[in-house]
C-alpha cells in the first residue's frame, strides 16, 4: 500500500492535498460548464423536435430496446468505475486497473452501440441533414458520446498512469476527477433517456 | 491537397485590401527582423513564450490587447471616412469590403481588445492583490494567453488569405449560413471565437479558484478589495456564460460544414434560437468586460482621493447583483424579434433594473471623490471622465430599454451610440485607468504622465465628437452599417463623427508617445518603493516589478486596505524573522504550443484541409496528454535564495527613503 494515498482527494491535510482540492473545485466549475453546453443542447432540441419537415419523427426511428441496452451500460459502468475510486482509497492499485478495464469496456459497448444506431439511421436518410430535428437529435446524443469517448481515452490513459507510476497523490486526484466526469456524463444521459428516447416512444 | 484555398485567396483583387495585407505582413516580419537583430528569440521563448508567471501572462494578454486595438481602430477610422463621403456615390470602399470592415471592427474590439486587456488586468493584479504567489493553475493560465492570440492571429491572417465575414460581429444566420455566405469569412469568425472562448472559459475558472482558495491568511471575502470583487463576478459569468458561445458557434460550423438545419430557412431551422444562445452569452459578456473596469476606477479613486471607498459593502452586492440580473435581459437585444408584449415588457423591466446597481457604483464613487484629497494622475482622469460620460449612455440604455421606444431605434446608429458610450468610457477607459495605474508593477518604473493626460483628452473629446452625432442621427433614422446613403442632412453630422475619429486617432497616437517616452525615461521614473502611490492594497506591498514568488512571506491580512493598516500599524516593509523555500511552477512549452497548433487547426478548419486538421487535433491531444501526465511541474527556490533577493530589496528600500 502506497503511503500517499491516507490523502485522500477531498479531505486536505497537507499542502499537496489543498492544491489538489483547488483542482477539484477546478473540475467542479468545469462540469458546470459542461452542464450548460448540454442544457443549451437539450432547450435546442427541445424546440427543434416537431421540425421534422417531412421526414422522420423519433417514433419511427428509435429504439426502446437499443437505448435500454445503452442505459444499463451506462449506469453500470457508472457503478464499476464506483468500485475503482473504492478500489483506489484502498490501496488496492490492480483492483483499480481492473474495474478500470471493465468500465472501460462497458463505455466501448455504449459507444458502440451508438454509432451503429446513427449509421443505421444515416443509411436510411434519416441522418442530421435532413431535418432540424435530426440535427437537434444527432448534436446533442453525438456531444454526450464524444464526452463518453473522451472518458474512454482518458481511462486508458489513467490505467497507464496507475500502472506505471503506482496509486500516487497526483494520479489518485486525477481519477477522482476522472471519477466526476464519468459519473457527470451519466447524469446527462439519463436527462438524454426520458428528454429524447422515452418521449419519442411514448 | 490544400482543400479551398488558392491562389486566388491572395487579396490582389483590391488595392485596399492589398494594403491591409502588405501592412499585416511587413508588421509581423518587422517585428520578427527586430527581434532577430536584437538577438532575442531565446530570450523571448525562456522568459516571455513559456512563461506561466502571471504577472508576464498578464503583461503578453495587454500587449495582445494593445496590438488589435490598432487594427480595431484602422477599421472604425475607414468607417467613419466611408461613411463622411459616401453621399450619393460609392465612397472609397465597396461595399463587400465595407461589411468585413465593421464585422471584424466589432470582433476585434470585443474578442480580441478587451477580453485580452481585462484578463491582463485580472492576471497582473489579482494574484497580488489578495496576496497569493500565483493563480491556481498556471499552466491553464498560459494555455488560455495562446489560445486568445490563436484567435487573434485567425483574424489577423483573414486580412491576408481570404476574407473575413460580412455578417457583423454577431453573425446572424441565415445570412451567416452557407447558403448566403458560402466564402471563408464567416468561418474565420466561428474559429476565431471558438478557440479564444474556450480560452476564456478556462480564465474564468482559473480565477475562481485563484480567488475563493488562494487568498493571504486573514483575507476573507468582505476584506478583498473591490477589484479582486469585481474579477470574481466577471469569472464567474466567464465561465458560465462562454459556453453559450462555444454552443451558438458550433451548430452554426454544423450547419455551414455538415449541412445541418439548426438556423437555415428550409428543413425546420430556427435561426431566432440562434440570436437566443448567442445573446444569452452576448449579454453577460458586457458584464464581463464591465465590472473589471468598475473595479479599476473603484481602486483608482479611493488611491487617488486619498479616502476609503465610500460604501464598500454597497459596491460588492451592486456587483454581485449586476452579474446575476446579466443572465435575465438577453432578449432586449432583439425586441423586434416578435415575442408578446409580455414578454418584451418582462426583459424591459429586467434591463431597467440593472440601471440601479450600476447607480449605486456611481454614487460610490462620486462620494469617495467627495472631499478627498484630489491627486489627478491620468488613472484617475479616466475615472472622472468615464463617471460623467457613463451616466449619459446609462441614460440612454434605460430609454432603449422601453420596448417601444426599441422598435423605433433598433438597428440605427443610436443604438450604435449607444453601445459605444457604455463600452468606450465604461470598458477601454477603466481598462487604460488601468493600465497606467499598474504599469509600474510590471515594469517597475512609472508611465509619463503628460502624455496619458494628453491622451485621455484627446480621447475623451474625439468621443463625444464622434458619438453624439450618431444619437441623433438615429433620431433621423439612419440605420447602422450604412456603406452609402442619399440623406444629404446625414452629412454633415458624419462629417462630425469622422473629425471625431481623427481625435480619437490623435488620442492613439499620445498613448503609443506615452510607452516610448516612459521607456525612454525609465531610469529617472524607477519605482525602487514598488509603492509609487502611496497606496492601499496589497499589491503595492511588494516590489516593482514583484519578484516570481509575489511574497516572500505570505502577509497576515487584517484590514480590506492591507497595506494601509499594516503602514498604520508600523509592519509593513519590514524584513521577515526567516525565509523558506518557495514552490515555483516551472516554465512550459506546451502552451504556447497548443496555442499555435489551435491556430493551424483552426486555418485548417477554415480552408476545408481535413488532414491537417485531424494531425493538427491529434497533435494538440498528444501535447495535452504529455502535459497532464507530469508530475514535476514546480521546482524550489531555496530560502538563502529569497534571502538574497529579498535583502536587495531592503536595501534598495532603504537607500530611496534615505
Amino acid at each position: 500500500m502506497n503511503a500517499n494515498v491516507t490523502a485522500v482527494p477531498g479531505h486536505p491535510h497537507s499542502e499537496a492535498a489543498e492544491i489538489h482540492a483547488q483542482r477539484e473545485l477546478g473540475f467542479w466549475l468545469y462540469l458546470m460548464g459542461d452542464a450548460i453546453i448540454f442544457a443549451l443542447l437539450f432547450m435546442t432540441y427541445g424546440i427543434m423536435v416537431g421540425n421534422t419537415a417531412g421526414g422522420p419523427a423519433g417514433r419511427q426511428l428509435f429504439s426502446l430496446n437499443n437505448a435500454a441496452l445503452e442505459t444499463a451500460l451506462l449506469l453500470i459502468s457508472s457503478t464499476t468505475f464506483g468500485f475503482a475510486s473504492l478500489s483506489s482509497r484502498a490501496g488496492n492499485r490492480s483492483a483499480v486497473m481492473g474495474w478500470l478495464a471493465i468500465t472501460f469496456l462497458l463505455g466501448a459497448g455504449f459507444v458502440f452501440l451508438e454509432i451503429r444506431e446513427f449509421l443505421g439511421m444515416i443509411r436510411i436518410g434519416a441522418g442530421p441533414d435532413r431535418s432540424g430535428f435530426l440535427s437537434a437529435f444527432f448534436t446533442l446524443v453525438g456531444t454526450h458520446g464524444t464526452h463518453v469517448s473522451v472518458g474512454l481515452i482518458w481511462i486508458l490513459i489513467l490505467c497507464a498512469q496507475v500502472a506505471i507510476k503506482g496509486l500516487s497523490l497526483p494520479v489518485t486526484s486525477r481519477l477522482f476527477r476522472l471519477g466526476l466526469f464519468w459519473h457527470f456524463l451519466d447524469i446527462a444521459w439519463v436527462g438524454i433517456f426520458s428528454v429524447v428516447y422515452l418521449p419519442g416512444l411514448l | 491537397m490544400f482543400g479551398r484555398l488558392t491562389i486566388e485567396a491572395l487579396p490582389f483583387y483590391s488595392a485596399i485590401a492589398a494594403t491591409g495585407a502588405a501592412m499585416v505582413v511587413g508588421g509581423a516580419l518587422l517585428v520578427a527582423i527586430v527581434i532577430t537583430w536584437l538577438k532575442g528569440w531565446v530570450y523571448l521563448w525562456q522568459e516571455w513564450l513559456t512563461s506561466v508567471d502571471h504577472k508576464r501572462i498578464g503583461a503578453m494578454y495587454i500587449i495582445l490587447a494593445l496590438i488589435m486595438l490598432l487594427r480595431g481602430f484602422v477599421d472604425a477610422i475607414m468607417m467613419r471616412a466611408q461613411q463622411a463621403m459616401a453621399l450619393n456615390n460609392g465612397g472609397y470602399l465597396p461595399p463587400e469590403h465595407f461589411d468585413q470592415i465593421f464585422s471584424s471592427h466589432g470582433t476585434i474590439m470585443i474578442i480580441f481588445m478587451a477580453m485580452p486587456f481585462m484578463t491582463g488586468l485580472l492576471n497582473i493584479a489579482v494574484p497580488l492583490q489578495i496576496g497569493t504567489r500565483d493563480v491556481a493553475f498556471p499552466f491553464l493560465n498560459s494555455l488560455s494567453l495562446w489560445l486568445a492570440a490563436s484567435g487573434a492571429s485567425l483574424v489577423m491572417v483573414s486580412l491576408v488569405i481570404g476574407k473575413f465575414s460580412t455578417a457583423g460581429w454577431t453573425g446572424y444566420p441565415p445570412y451567416s449560413g452557407i447558403q448566403y455566405s458560402p466564402g471563408v469569412g464567416v468561418d474565420y469568425w466561428i474559429w476565431a471565437l471558438l478557440i479564444s472562448g474556450v480560452g476564456s472559459t478556462l480564465s474564468g475558472i482559473n480565477f475562481i479558484v485563484t480567488i475563493l482558495k488562494r487568498r493571504a491568511p486573514g483575507m476573507t471575502l468582505m476584506r478583498m478589495t473591490p477589484f479582486v470583487w469585481t474579477a470574481l463576478c466577471t469569472s464567474v459569468l466567464m465561465a458560465f456564460a462562454f459556453p453559450a458561445i462555444t454552443v451558438a458557434c458550433i451548430l452554426l460550423a454544423l450547419d455551414r460544414l455538415l449541412g445541418m438545419h439548426f438556423f437555415t430557412n428550409e428543413l425546420g431551422g430556427n435561426m431566432m434560437n440562434y440570436a437566443n444562445v448567442f445573446w444569452i452569452w452576448g449579454h453577460p459578456e458586457v458584464y464581463i468586460l464591465i465590472l473589471p473596469a468598475f473595479g479599476v476606477f473603484s481602486e483608482v479613486v479611493a488611491t487617488f482621493s486619498r479616502k476609503r471607498l465610500f460604501g464598500y459593502e454597497s459596491l460588492v452586492y451592486a456587483t454581485a447583483a449586476i452579474a446575476i440580473l446579466s443572465f435575465t435581459v438577453w432578449l432586449h437585444h432583439f425586441f423586434t424579434m416578435g415575442s408578446s408584449a409580455n414578454v418584451n415588457a418582462f426583459f424591459g423591466v429586467t434591463t431597467m433594473v440593472i440601471a440601479v446597481p450600476t447607480g449605486v457604483k456611481v454614487f460610490n464613487w462620486l462620494l469617495t471623490m467627495y472631499r478627498g484629497r484630489i491627486t489627478f494622475h491620468p488613472s484617475m482622469l479616466w475615472t472622472v471622465g468615464f463617471i460623467a460620460t457613463f451616466v449619459i449612455g446609462g441614460m440612454t440604455g434605460v430609454l432603449l430599454a422601453v420596448p417601444p421606444v426599441d422598435f423605433l431605434m433598433h438597428n440605427t446608429t443610436f443604438l450604435v451610440a449607444h453601445f459605444h458610450n457604455m463600452i468606450i468610457p465604461g470598458v477601454l477607459f477603466g481598462y487604460l485607468a488601468g493600465y497606467m495605474y499598474w504599469f509600474p508593477k510590471a515594469f517597475g518604473f512609472k508611465m509619463n504622465e503628460p502624455w496619458g493626460t494628453a491622451a485621455f483628452w484627446f480621447w475623451i473629446v474625439g468621443f463625444y465628437l464622434a458619438f453624439m452625432p450618431l444619437y441623433v442621427l438615429g433620431m433621423m433614422g439612419m440605420p447602422r452599417r450604412m456603406e452609402q446613403y442619399n440623406d444629404p442632412s446625414w452629412q454633415p453630422w458624419l462629417v462630425a463623427a469622422s473629425m471625431g475619429a481623427v481625435l480619437i486617432m490623435i488620442g492613439i497616437a499620445c498613448l503609443i508617445m506615452q510607452v516610448i517616452v516612459s521607456i525612454r525615461d525609465r531610469k529617472k521614473n524607477l519605482d525602487v518603493t514598488g509603492d509609487p502611490y502611496d497606496g492601499r492594497t496589497l499589491e503595492w506591498a511588494t516590489s516593482s516589478p514583484p519578484p516570481p514568488y509575489n511574497f516572500a512571506v505570505l502577509p497576515e491580512i487584517r484590514d480590506r486596505e492591507a497595506l494601509l493598516d499594516m503602514k498604520e500599524r508600523g509592519v509593513a516593509y519590514t524584513p521577515p524573522a526567516r525565509y523558506h523555500d518557495i514552490e515555483i511552477p516551472k516554465n512550459s512549452p506546451a502552451g504556447v504550443i497548443m496555442g499555435g497548433l489551435s491556430f493551424v487547426f483552426g486555418f485548417a478548419m477554415v480552408w476545408w484541409i481535413w488532414w491537417l486538421a485531424i494531425l493538427c487535433g491529434l497533435a494538440m491531444w498528444a501535447t495535452m496528454i504529455w502535459r497532464s501526465s507530469d508530475d514535476e511541474t514546480d521546482f524550489v527556490l531555496t530560502a538563502a535564495e529569497v534571502e538574497r533577493l529579498e535583502r536587495a530589496r531592503y536595501r534598495e528600500l532603504e537607500a530611496a527613503r534615505s
